[in-house]
């Protein structure tokens, strides 16, 4: 999907509003249970997301990415704070209008060895949402339907009686992504869908998904730690540290002006496939580790690893006031209270100098077998791009 | 290390000079590490799986080395033959020999093997959780290894200890030394996993996608920390990855492996700029990129790799490969080197008249 | 989940799908010990259930001839093969002794299935109540379980089968059913903490909440999500429970709870040997020997099954 395409697709309502969501966990201590304190996993975040958009959310392992996305869905219940569907209320919704609800938005998880249960058949997974809400009406449509799923998501169709352990990760991502989309849902968090596949296959189920995007408008809300991932993916790009959103904006901000020393600083950790690039390229190294979200820092959650607080003389107003999120560009929202400094800085966008591109890889030139040769390959991808993985799969479920 | 030839005198200041450089001139005539056409088997109920087929690579003192691939192809197997700690049952190395520094691991008693390990080799896995005994303190844990392999005192070793501690960016280090694992996050783990596998100046650094499980900016400090002590203590690296970004940043050469064979080899550059392998390309192609506008379609490389229980004589990746000819099915071709000085690739279609150019 | 499975299988045609459980029974029969267990579980089965048809068809229990037989040894047990038919003696009013350990096996196979019966009763529910509502109601009934774990047991069955003695329960089996629930009613806490664990930690998975993102009831979580999946750990708690209720059944028949004369259990022939353990050891041998021989028998399944319904031991993917 190109930029333009997006758009096109974005009308503009907002779908998810979120409005000053924290969820914190509570830390028991002692034979009773007592209440010792609390995780501040979500603190505090607001943002919305356009009917047909995808908002990536990227942020360091503990950042609280994971628990907004199932709070979003309620999948985890709001301390405080309002989550708006389409209008509706989540957080105070009786459970039954919930469970109602549930057919319109839907989650696809990380691990494709824990998201399946392992004693119902590929078949019944993916059956369990279309009865659960009584969509298709007797067992022979059911399984007609479950078959149509298969082949949208690129497995072949026959497959409904194995079960999950007989396929490999990228395939059984592709059952988990086949069952989010059973109950024909409008909204998909996908949380860390593919960091757990190996890197020819995340190619492969990140086409799917995008695939699928086009085909039925979805809005996502793709959470992830790679930021090249997101950038690929997503309308609009949060960058989530310590419960809080730091940054928010179209990907061409974040990217390549971004105003927060966070951000920049992540962007400047990931390692670039371009030899060249990474021996020019100026690090900021960021000391430390990621505080404890039960406890905090005071002021700006980043201050105690923050470069740019460093470079500007340890300012006070870091250590005491929390930065608001705050435009600082077109859709461009930034909590930081130097800002500005940030976008003058030239770290973290080593990237975008890179000398060596895509390696220039040569096109099929037709050999004296090429024919035959497309044409096997052709048969073997019929039923969806995934299929290669699939029969390769199957003959290894065979002897596993 | 090396013997000295009896016509020098160490006493002297001369002497000493002498054989030092004598030493490091034997040193360079010889590579650190030479693998040659190692081969490590599984015997599995299911038949015998090829984990690493024919692998000959060559590693100078000092120098960099990145085994790049996906799960499964062979890059940890490798790295585990050459320390000989292979599982046996089912593991086995079937042919091939493995010199290092002179020596041929191969021929090694277990008692010297276990030494060449502690000593002159150092390890850092991908967990650094479960590599580290709960146990034990940090300090007794990085100490041990210094007391049994340099046979120092326990003062010494403690010593020893703190010093790598702080070397490897942990502040305070003499208060923690006492502290166990537990009490460090993942990041500091692992900085105590490179402290343990610096603690004997080893010659080579066996890195095992030390940064998998860590955290984007975290790894960026482990990265930084093995490069610049490596440099600093003239230590060779093998850094296995899955990552070609951070092979792109931390390696002079790269080993690309697909289904228990190299399938190309040479220097970062090359391999980056010029690569001669379609699965190199395909690696390259099927990754998103930080500096990409929202859109195209990723490239992917269809399919998954083969079974390694007695795979055909083809081109292992000829199934997934779009340039894929007749040649390739019939014949497996071998790794010939290429137009750049010790750049090799395995590919009859990049072979020189071959049908990719 | 095996109506839709079923529902879905029907049409599509029909392949070799090895299911988990199938796997689960290839690694079962691959284990030698495993095996050995299983059959002599099933006869120590058989000889429950046939037991006394056995006993008077081909062997010696209680008649004149015993009697004449103890006259002729003083009023000593008879010795192993001192006699034709008596492989194993008599004890010391003539009974044979081979067909003693088979009366015994009847009762302490029922142990076996009462008290594991009762467990489950009681330790699932229990454990699967606390698991899955998990907070202050699991707290409690995990403080519940700890109080009954730390009474002693023996006192509990004792002031139990004293309390209940008088009641039709309490007549049932010649009173040996209420010793039997005594002895479940004591042994279900591993069983309410195995399942609790179980749940813990399956609440946790993402397939329950991808259940609970779908929408699916709680009810068809706990019965279609949870319980599939804990079942595998509960099969082989049951099965490694055995060997303890029979032990326990021994124990309380050596002190006199249990079965009573005539009916007899291995641990109360046990505990009439004991007077003859010096002059005629057989007598304390052979029943102890048929104790040892049930709990190794129970043993090697119970981790036979473990193994084989252990997904970590699954190999390779």
């Amino acid at each position: 999907m190109t930029n333009g395409q997006g758009t096109a697709a974005t009308d503009g309502r907002p779908l998810i509003e979120v409005e000053h969501l924290k969820v914190y966990f509570p830390i028991l201590a002692g034979i009773f249970q007592r209440r010792a304190g609390e995780v501040k996993a979500v603190d505090d975040v607001s943002f919305e997301i356009r009917k047909g958009e995808t908002l990536g959310l990227v942020g360091e392992s503990g950042c609280g990415k994971s628990t907004t996305g199932r709070a979003l869905i309620r999948l985890r219940e709001a301390t405080d704070g309002v989550v708006r569907f389409d209008g509706i209320d989540l957080t105070t919704l009786s459970s039954g209008e919930l469970r109602k609800l549930r057919r319109r938005m839907q989650i696809i998880f990380q691990d494709p060895y824990s998201s399946l249960n392992p004693r119902m058949t590929v078949g019944s997974i993916i059956a369990e949402p279309i009865e659960t809400h009584n969509l298709v009406q007797g067992r022979q449509a059911r399984l007609e339907r479950v078959k149509e799923l298969l082949r949208l998501v690129g497995l072949n169709p026959n497959y409904t009686n194995r079960y999950p352990h007989e396929f490999s990760g990228g395939q059984r991502q592709r059952i988990g992504v086949a069952r989010a989309l059973a109950v024909e849902p409008e909204f998909i968090v996908c949380d860390e869908p593919i960091s757990a596949l190996d890197v020819s296959i995340q190619a492969q189920v990140l086409n799917l998904l995008v695939e699928l995007r086009e085909q039925f408008g979805l809005t996502y809300l793709f959470i992830a730690h790679d930021l090249s991932v997101v950038r690929h993916i997503s309308d609009r790009v949060g960058v989530m540290y310590l419960g809080k959103i730091v940054e928010l904006g179209p990907p061409t901000a974040i990217y390549e002006t971004p105003a927060h020393p966070y951000t920049r600083a992540l962007l400047s950790a990931v390692p670039i496939p371009d030899p060249k690039a990474e021996r020019r390229r100026k690090r900021v190294i960021l000391t430390g580790d990621v505080p404890s979200p039960a406890n905090p820092p005071s002021g700006c959650r980043f201050h105690t690893r923050c470069w740019l607080y460093e470079k500007l003389g340890r300012p006070e107003n870091c250590r005491t006031d929390d930065p608001e999120l705050r435009l600082v560009g077109d859709d461009h929202r930034a909590a930081c209270h130097y800002a500005e400094e940030a976008l003058k800085s030239d770290v973290g966008v080593a990237h975008l100098d890179r000398t060596v591109y895509r390696a220039a890889i040569p096109e099929v030139t037709p050999g004296p077998t090429h024919a035959s040769v497309s044409a096997s390959v052709a048969s073997q991808a019929a039923p969806g791009e995934g299929d290669g993985e699939q029969q390769a799969g199957g003959s290894q479920a065979g002897e596993g | 290390m090396t013997e000295l030839p009896d016509d020098i005198q160490v006493e002297t200041e001369e002497g000493r000079r002498l054989a030092e450089q004598l030493q490091d001139s034997r040193r360079h005539a010889r590579k650190l590490l030479e693998v040659k056409n190692l081969s490590t088997h599984f015997f599995t109920a299911d038949g015998v799986v090829h984990a690493v087929d024919d692998v000959s690579f060559e590693l100078d003192y000092g120098e960099t080395l990145g085994l790049v691939g996906e799960s499964g192809c062979g890059k940890s197997v490798t790295a585990l033959s050459l320390t000989r700690l292979v599982p046996n049952p089912p593991g086995r190395i079937v042919g091939g020999e493995i010199i290092f520094d002179g020596v041929n691991v191969l021929k090694l008693s277990n008692e010297e093997m276990r030494l060449l390990r502690g000593k002159r080799i150092g390890f850092i896995f991908q967990d650094p959780m479960t590599s580290l005994n709960p146990t034990l303190t940090i300090g007794y844990q990085i100490a041990e290894s210094a007391r049994i392999h340099l046979g120092l005192s326990r003062r010494a070793a403690d010593d020893r200890a703190a010093e790598l501690l702080s070397k490897v960016g942990i502040p305070r280090a003499r208060e923690r030394m006492g502290d166990y694992p537990h009490q460090f996050s993942g990041g500091m783990r692992q900085r105590v996993m490179i402290a343990i596998a610096l603690a004997c100046d080893p010659m080579l650094l066996l890195a095992d996608e030390p940064t998998t499980a860590l955290d984007v900016t975290i790894q960026a400090q482990i990265l930084e920390l093995i490069r610049s002590l490596s440099a600093e203590f003239g230590t060779a690296v093998i850094l296995i990855t899955h990552d070609l970004g951070i092979a792109a940043g931390m390696c002079d050469r790269v080993n690309v492996m697909y289904a228990g064979r190299i399938v190309e080899t040479g220097a970062v550059d090359d391999i980056f700029e010029k690569p001669r392998m379609p699965y190199t390309w395909g690696l390259m192609d099927s990754l998103p990129r930080l500096d990409e506008k929202k859109g195209e379609r990723l490239r992917t490389i269809e399919g998954l790799p083969p079974d390694l229980i007695n795979p055909p004589n083809e081109c292992r990746f000829a199934p997934r490969c779009r340039y894929a000819r007749d040649i390739c099915r019939e014949q497996e071709p071998e790794l010939t080197p290429r137009e750049e000085e010790r750049h090799f690739a395995r590919c009859h279609g990049t072979e020189p008249g071959g049908w990719i150019q | 989940m095996a109506s839709t499975t079923t529902a879905l299988e029907a049409p599509v045609a029909r392949r070799e799908s090895r299911g988990l459980w199938r796997d689960a029974l290839d690694r079962l029969l691959k284990n030698r010990l495993a095996i050995v267990g299983g059959i002599m579980v099933i006869l120590l089965g058989v000889i429950a259930i046939f037991g006394p048809f056995i006993s008077s068809a081909f062997l010696h229990p209680y008649n004149e001839q015993n009697v004449q037989l103890t006259a002729q040894y003083g009023g000593r047990p008879v010795p192993p093969l001192a006699e034709p038919g008596y492989i194993l003696g008599t004890d010391k009013l003539g009974r044979d002794l081979l067909a003693r350990i088979f009366d015994g096996a009847q009762i302490s196979m029922t142990v076996a299935l009462v008290v594991q019966a009762v467990v489950l009763l009681i330790g699932i529910p229990i454990g699967a109540i606390a698991g899955w509502f998990g907070g202050r109601i699991d707290n409690y009934l995990m403080r519940f379980t700890d109080v009954v774990y730390a009474f002693p047991d023996l006192l509990f069955i004792i002031i139990l089968t004293m309390a209940f003695r008088e009641t039709w329960f309490g007549r049932a089996m010649d009173g040996l059913l209420l010793v039997f629930v005594a002895i479940g009613v004591v042994s279900w806490i591993t069983m309410a903490r195995l399942v609790r664990g179980q749940l813990l930690s399956l609440k946790e998975t993402e397939f329950v909440e991808a259940a609970r993102a779908i929408g699916v009831p709680d009810r068809r979580i706990v019965t279609r999500h949870l319980l599939p999946n804990a079942i595998g750990p509960v099969i082989v708690a049951v099965t490694l429970g055995i060997p303890g209720a029979i032990l326990a059944e021994a124990t309380l028949a050596f002190i006199g709870i249990g079965a009573q004369p005539p009916r007899a259990s291995w641990g109360s022939l046990i505990d009439d040997g004991r007077d003859f353990v010096r002059g005629d050891p057989h007598l304390v041998l052979f029943p102890a020997l048929a104790v040892a021989i049930a709990l190794l028998s129970f043993t090697f399944l119970g981790d036979g099954l473990r193994d084989a319904l252990d997904p970590k031991l699954k190999g390779k993917q």
